[in-house]
């Protein structure tokens, strides 16, 4: 598990990417980890269908932080529907190795939340006639 | 006459402190405050429990079931002496919060009215504060709290005040977040002039205090087994036999019954009045054992134990504050009992747990069941490190190790 805090996830605990508030975000969403209290925000400038700006916001663990801030890299130019189909696999790719179960629950927390958003912006489009 | 023994001894004592990790570490566990390892006497309890005399107390009028209710009812008198209490005033639930509860619907919705004050402090579990959220909302009394500095000394300049229209004080009997210890000598006296009933969630308590409810002059005192050596799954509920008497049946079912008709049932005497079903037989009488280890070793030698710990905690670590450790709570070892809450630096606490578990140690993190308490202190998580019996200063040694790592692994 020490392993798992190699430079790069240090990097993006203590200067995360893409981190604060959009203006006008089109698409948003929160949650918590309950077990931790770890929470993530992930809002969203929507065009076309398209994730074109992306912020997040939150506390909690390296694990969770990282893995937030390195997600919102992977998601920005991404369509909504391929953003609610990631799965899991998405976030162990970007953090490189694999952790424990309990702390995957914290590496996962800011997909959960980025695909809430997705799925809920999705959701409020008209239907097609 | 009480013989003094090591830690390392009593360690030895312990199965699971002698199984290295899958890392092929030493474990060092550091996490008494969530549940007490147990000693091979009290797994040796429950296996002879069900290999020779499993049957259902009460009941059977075979030699077995005999020697099964014997054994429960003596368990009874074993942990009632251990408080200084009437075994007919110990009631078995499953745990302390199961204890509460109890108290909340039995004798909470008979007795609390509108407008009553119900008393507690900033400090407490969820455990004894959730509770008395529901019965407020039941009753239609108000909650109040007992203040807490910032190092979480409960301040008690205000408390006649706190007191007035009490009907109800619940508090701990020790901060399981902070380790501090309630200082019940003052409290209790007060609550009594204010003709307040008087609770106590024991759960941190009696696993490291010596505990007399008549000398401590509380109504209620509520715990956990598992936390004092015992099983999961058994705590009891101490309480006035007046009170007791005084109050309806919690669960209703087999065990706790004198007659039933279709239409009438005339209830059990205590202790069983409250025992409805079949109890936790096996974890009863294995929390007897675990009783009787503690009163070999002696509560006092215990306290002292944890306290000489805990000293030399505080002076091992202090040289690590001037990168970032920050410990919260007096650091009085005198007002605290064998808990270290603790951040170090910018590493949150999961990740301190986490790198901290690679070398075996086990502490807890996150916010404690105390989620109100972290709110007003401002700390989104701390590390606790709890100690206990088996602990010695090389499992200090290796907790501060531990954190050196970490500064290393964060580059610190």
């Amino acid at each position: 598990m020490d392993d798992f805090y190699r430079d790069f996830i240090l990097d993006h605990y203590r200067n995360p990417r893409n981190f604060g508030h959009l203006d006008h975000p089109e698409a948003s969403a929160e949650d918590l980890n309950p077990l931790c209290g770890d929470t993530i925000r992930m809002e969203f400038e929507v065009d076309g269908g398209v994730v074109r700006d992306v912020r997040f916001s939150g506390k909690g663990c390296a694990i969770s932080q990282a893995s937030a801030s390195m997600l919102t890299e992977t998601i920005k130019g991404m369509r909504l529907e391929e953003i609610a189909k990631l799965s899991k696999d998405v976030v162990l790719e970007n953090v490189g190795i694999g952790i424990s179960p309990t702390r995957l629950k914290c590496a996962t927390l800011g997909l959960r939340v980025a695909k809430s958003a997705a799925i809920g912006e999705i959701a409020g489009w008209p239907d097609e006639e | 006459m009480i013989a003094v023994r090591t830690p390392e001894a009593i360690a030895a004592d312990f199965p699971i402190l002698g199984k290295p990790t899958s890392r092929g570490k030493r474990l060092v566990y550091l996490d008494s405050a969530a549940t007490s390892q147990k000693p091979q006497a009290v797994i040796d309890t429950l296996v002879t429990y069900y290999s020779e005399y499993n049957a259902n107390i009460h009941r059977g009028v075979y030699e077995i079931a005999e020697r099964a209710t014997e054994t429960f009812e003596a368990a009874r008198v074993t942990l009632a002496r251990f408080i200084n209490a009437d075994h007919r005033e110990v009631i078995w639930t499953r745990n302390a919060t199961e204890a509460i509860n109890l108290v909340g619907y039995s004798w909470g919705l008979q007795n609390v009215k509108p407008g009553d004050v119900i008393l507690t402090s900033q400090l407490e579990h969820h455990s004894n504060l959730v509770p008395w959220q529901l019965l407020a909302e039941k009753t239609g009394a108000t909650l109040r709290f007992i203040p807490a500095d910032d190092r979480g000394v409960l301040q008690l300049d205000q408390l006649d005040r706190l007191l007035d229209g009490a009907k109800l004080l619940a508090i701990s009997h020790v901060s399981n977040t902070l380790g501090t210890i309630t200082p019940l000598d003052r409290i209790v006296p007060a609550a009594r002039r204010a003709g307040a009933t008087i609770l106590v969630d024991g759960a941190q308590g009696i696993p490291h205090l010596p505990v007399d409810v008549k000398a401590l002059d509380v109504d209620f005192y509520a715990f956990s087994g598992h936390k004092m050596l015992g099983p999961t799954g058994i705590g009891a509920l101490y309480g006035k036999r007046a009170l007791l008497e005084a109050m309806p049946p919690f669960l209703a079912g087999g065990d706790m019954i004198r007659k039933v008709e279709y239409e009438h049932t005339t209830f059990n005497e205590l202790p069983w009045k409250f025992e409805a079903g079949t109890s936790n037989i096996a974890d009863a009488i294995g929390l007897a054992t675990a009783v009787d280890y503690l009163t070999a070793l002696g509560m006092d030698w215990v306290r002292a134990h944890e306290r000489e710990l805990l000293a030399y905690a505080l002076e091992r670590l202090a040289p690590l504050e001037s990168r970032g450790l920050a410990i919260y709570g007096p650091k009085d070892p005198a007002l605290v009992s064998g808990v270290l809450s603790f951040n170090f630096a910018d590493v949150h606490a999961h990740d301190l747990a986490s790198i901290l578990d690679t070398d075996g140690i086990c502490v807890r993190a996150g916010h404690h069941c105390t989620m109100p308490l972290m709110e007003k202190m401002g700390w989104p998580a701390t590390a606790r490190a709890s100690f206990y019996i088996y602990n010695s200063k090389a499992d200090i040694d290796a907790l501060a190790e531990g954190i050196e790592k970490a500064a290393r692994v964060f580059k610190i």
